[in-house]
């Protein structure tokens, strides 16, 4: 199908981009557009206009320090899974873009077009929040940081406001001794989580201190597995803690069923998953 | 904004297979169809409706892209090598050479992005195992191979590459 017709701009600004959005309350920014551009195409989403940021330079450029790490909104996922600071510092960001959709969404895609669209089974959603961090946006009101656990809110919705861009996110690094993984089970063809993992352990020698368990493709938006985070807390990471923290987990949550994958069989695969990431991340 | 409303045509220009080139798009009109309908290059394939079997597949200033999934307007000033600019005075670029040598194409409604995709693929890694290469085209979809001429394929093309380049 052909997208429904809308008016194109390339401001040179962040604050112009911001006027354009305020301007219009049907307006969307456009960065990797791969997630976008798809759904103009079904007419799912049809902006009457769209902001093209490509033409903002610093809105692009990676940063990592001692505490975080700072992806801006034109980055993209080989940006990001180029940079060696980056890969060391965060591998868990790596392990999940090295499964991201294919190599053309790699080479477009950006991980805050990821964290603002807030796909139910996007990647980077579950990744950000096992890890933690801000999402930094402007608006017309100014600047504001968002933490990641108040961004996702529900099916494509996050907490910001339609004249509002976000500039870029600071992931918390991990410690050098915290251990991660992202397990997912991928559709065949859309590359999409049917289920994702992300899990960030911080341990004293072998015991859990805190544990981050996020979950994506199975609920309507990416959520924090707080009964599996609690559970292993104060334990060290075995087939018995791991099989202790997964049993019951399905309780507190409402699964979605599909044609991908009905509630019973979904809600199986995030028990498998999970158990996967946790003894991932002692490989 | 209503369906009859008639958004203003725009001009846009690149530069396709090393020539300059424009044309009038709506702000909708995908990269795509600006290649077909526009330009005539009629190499790259329109497979689905949903970005996923990549029959479209090109190249924007060295990214791999699906040209279903921008629209031209994107691509103003860019620079785009499609399928129809590999060969050179009849000669094949090394990973046209490897479909026709290992028969990666039945009826060729995949090939040219699976072409594309491949010689992605092998500026990214020269030397990949199969596992990478299929890992790799994941965003192409062919019906007919079963892909185990593709692979074949790619691995002549990243032979012969690799070849040209130490010679």
């Amino acid at each position: 199908m052909f997208p429904g017709p809308f008016t194109y701009s390339r401001p040179s600004s962040v604050s112009e981009a911001v006027s354009l959005l305020s301007g219009n309350p049907d307006a969307k920014i456009i960065a990797g557009g791969h997630s976008l551009i798809p759904a103009m195409k079904l007419r799912l989403a049809l902006p009457s206009a769209l902001v093209d940021l490509r033409d903002i330079d610093p809105l692009r450029g990676p940063e990592v320090s001692g505490e975080s790490v700072t992806i801006r909104a034109m980055d993209t996922y080989n940006d990001i899974r180029g940079d060696t600071k980056i890969a060391s510092a965060l591998p868990i960001l790596v392990e999940a873009i090295n499964v991201i959709g294919d190599a053309q969404v790699r080479d477009h895609g950006t991980l805050v077009g990821a964290l603002v669209h807030n796909d139910p089974a996007a990647d980077l959603t579950a990744v950000a929040l096992a890890l933690g961090g801000e999402v930094h946006a402007t608006g017309s009101n100014g600047d504001r940081s968002i933490p990641l656990d108040e961004f996702f809110v529900d099916l494509w919705t996050t907490t910001l406001e339609p004249d509002e861009v976000v500039t870029h996110v600071t992931l918390n690094r991990p410690s050098s001794t915290a251990r991660t993984a992202y397990r997912k089970f991928a559709h065949p063809a859309s590359g999409y989580a049917i289920v994702g993992i992300a899990a960030v352990i911080e341990l004293d020698d072998d015991v859990v201190r805190t544990a981050r368990v996020a979950l994506t493709g199975a609920t309507n938006t990416a959520i924090r597995l707080t009964s599996v985070e609690n559970a292993l807390a104060g334990k060290t990471i075995s087939e018995e803690s791991v099989d202790a923290a997964v049993s019951g987990m399905a309780d507190g949550l409402t699964i979605n069923g599909d044609r991908f994958a009905p509630e019973e069989y979904r809600t199986h695969l995030v028990e498998v998953l999970t158990k996967r990431a946790l003894l991932g991340t002692q490989e | 904004m209503s369906d009859t409303e008639v958004i203003q045509k725009t001009r846009v220009s690149m530069t396709v297979n090393g020539e300059s080139k424009s044309g009038e798009v709506e702000p909708r009109t995908l990269l795509v169809h600006f290649l077909r309908d526009n330009l005539g290059l009629t190499g790259t394939h329109v497979g689905c409706d949903t970005s996923q079997c990549g029959a479209c597949v090109v190249n924007v200033n060295g990214k791999t892209t699906k040209a279903c999934t921008m629209f031209a307007v994107q691509a103003e000033g860019a620079e785009i090598e499609t399928i129809e600019g590999l060969a050179h005075d009849g000669v094949y670029h090394p990973v046209q050479e490897g479909f026709w040598e290992e028969h990666g194409l039945q009826c060729g409604y995949c090939t040219p992005g699976m072409i594309m995709s491949s010689i992605s693929l092998l500026k990214r890694n020269p030397n990949p195992t199969e596992a990478e290469i299929r890992h790799e085209l994941e965003g192409n979809i062919c019906r007919c191979t079963g892909y185990q001429n593709i692979v074949k394929s790619v691995q002549y093309a990243a032979g012969k590459l690799r070849e040209q380049s130490t010679s």
